[in-house]
């Protein structure tokens, strides 16, 4: 059992603390500043049953989340997508009347055993929502907030991850000047690469995105995806869409739900060109949506 | 013309004449009290104590009830803002949404909401006297307290209950705790708090009929929490109510007073709040 004030706080301490490279606008995505020994971690969920006010969302789902790659869940509207995004990290828990039976296994912690420290797991799971949410701070706190919460008091380390996490979304050159104005004054696109940063900025090994791009122009969102690509060479990313033509261009791994259950799951290629389940093919050929 | 033409010239009209009708009452309410008050008002109106007895004083001032009402306006809001700001943290990030606990909190504080003050004037006098206590600048300062406690909780809880849940969520998807989250979103809802505690501000100030039973009055400044205190609304009420031409005077001074520190407290608000509001999303 976890003691919640026991619970490891990161060592910020060792990586490479590589100014100079920074300085050149360098960004390579297994650049880590804490030293948590990651072994490579999974998510995998068993038998998860999610009931919210006595309607069952999700049926008996079992799935694994593959490692560095990008998963995209599809499916029809309310086909419990989001649940299950949401399950993962144990955020519907906020909601009355939610029953959740099964287990979400985080490098083999269940997320669901009574009196387990939910933080931790937390930290290890960014989240992307739809529409984005940047905390009401400036453009540095927003970044620099997870690392201190976990620990990360020194000015200068604190400058160097939040440059480096903005640069990695490419938001370093829009904003330096205006680090400590408020982030609510940025355009929706540039809010959700924030959020994104302020992710990343905590080193977590998933990425949760829930239909992260539907708000956004097409540009912003292109950015966002072109991202993603970049991160999927450290990070497990989990994306649920709703744009078909997305998961087509950046999914390695498809999840395919239907009614709260998982229809079918595979390799993109697999799913896409030779759909084993007649619901499968039916959604793919656009007959309902 | 056709007749939807006219219903649309019509209601501008009336929404016009009962918004110029608002700003008619308060120039006439200032031009009423200052008028009356101006004479009355003077340096030695505001920084002296009263010379005579209360009823029929010529002399002197009102500092007695300036310092009391500051005093008590001062620590019962104080006392209120700890009492209600955890409140509504739990209502709202603690609590789940839509719980039944928080529904029937809501229900408990917009009853206390509705009770007029002089039933919260007579519910502390009948426990002071219970427990054997005189008026006094404590009693004055914690009637006061339960006064506006429910308008804190009222007021902060509408701006809390609009917090985005994507932002409480992406503060715990970061890994912080509840407490911490709480941390975050004070700042969404900074401007709420600040909003109420001017409203709290205004009512504690201006109520007589809580204080009545409670703090009493007098011609000093109270020394101790045991000493009954006067507040300015009582100045007016006992020196209106007197048949001398100058008392009534004072009393349009105090009221006066009351008015100018009220608009003063507003603006400060109105700067604070600004100036709160920045990181707002």
């Amino acid at each position: 059992m976890n003691i919640p004030f026991l619970s490891k706080k990161l060592k910020w301490t060792a990586a490479e603390w590589n100014e100079t490279e920074l300085k050149k606008g360098f960004f390579r995505p297994n650049q880590k500043f804490c030293t948590e020994e990651s072994s490579r971690s999974n998510i995998r969920v068993e038998h998860l049953n999610v009931s919210i006010q006595g309607n069952r969302i999700l049926k008996d789902v079992s799935t694994e989340i593959p490692d560095r790659k990008i998963t995209c869940i599809i499916g029809p509207s309310g086909c419990g997508k989001s649940t299950l995004l949401k399950s993962l990290n144990r955020l519907q828990e906020h909601t009355e009347g939610v029953e959740v039976t099964g287990k979400v296994l985080v490098d083999e912690e269940d997320l669901y055993a009574p009196g387990v420290e939910i933080t931790h797991i937390r930290r290890k799971i960014g989240l992307l929502s739809q529409r984005p949410c940047p905390l009401p701070m400036s453009i540095y706190d927003n970044v620099a907030y997870g690392c201190r919460i976990h620990g990360l008091r020194n000015r200068k380390k604190l400058n160097l991850v939040v440059r480096h996490y903005l640069q990695a979304v490419g938001l370093w050159e829009e904003v330096k000047d205006r680090l400590h104005s408020p982030a609510g004054r940025m355009s929706i696109g540039q809010q959700q690469r924030l959020c994104l940063a302020r992710g990343l900025a905590v080193e977590p090994q998933f990425i949760l995105a829930d239909e992260a791009t539907s708000a956004l122009d097409p540009i912003s969102s292109r950015t966002i995806e072109d991202l993603f690509l970049k991160l999927k060479e450290e990070y497990a990313i989990v994306l649920v869409t709703h744009t078909l033509r997305q998961a087509l261009r950046i999914a390695d791994y498809v999840i395919f739900m239907y009614m709260g259950e998982i229809i079918e799951a595979g390799p993109a290629e697999q799913i896409f060109k030779n759909p084993q389940q007649e619901l499968t093919q039916k959604y793919l050929q656009g007959v309902f949506s | 013309m056709k007749l939807k033409f006219i219903e649309e010239k019509l209601m501008k009209g009336v929404m016009l004449l009962t918004t110029l009708l608002v700003f008619l009452f308060v120039g006439s309410i200032l031009y009423t009290i200052v008028r009356n008050g101006w004479a009355a008002m003077s340096w030695e109106m505001i920084s002296s104590l009263p010379g005579g007895g209360f009823y029929i004083g010529k002399e002197g001032g009102l500092l007695n009830a300036i310092v009391g009402s500051l005093y008590i306006v001062g620590a019962s809001t104080v006392l209120g803002l700890a009492v209600s700001i955890p409140v509504v943290f739990y209502l709202n990030v603690y609590l789940k949404k839509n719980s039944k606990r928080a529904a029937w909190a809501r229900l408990a504080y917009d009853v206390l909401f509705g009770i007029p003050s002089i039933v919260y004037g007579a519910f502390a006098f009948t426990i002071m006297i219970s427990l054997g206590l005189k008026t006094s600048l404590g009693g004055g300062i914690i009637v006061i307290t339960l006064l506006i406690i429910p308008i804190f909780i009222r007021t902060m809880d509408e701006i809390a209950r609009e917090l985005p849940q994507d932002m409480l969520n992406a503060s715990y998807s970061l890994g912080s705790t509840r407490f911490e989250t709480i941390k975050v979103v004070i700042r969404q809802i900074a401007p709420g708090i600040a909003t109420a505690t001017l409203l709290s501000i205004g009512r504690a100030i201006g109520d007589a009929a809580a204080v009545l039973f409670t703090a009493g009055y007098t011609d000093s400044i109270p020394t101790s929490l045991g000493q009954p205190a006067a507040t300015l609304p009582l100045a007016v009420f006992f020196q209106l109510s007197s048949p001398i031409p100058e008392v009534q005077e004072r009393a349009y001074a105090a009221a006066l007073m009351l008015t100018v520190i009220v608009l003063v407290l507003s603006l400060l608000g109105r700067i604070i709040t600004n100036r709160f509001s920045k990181n707002k999303i």
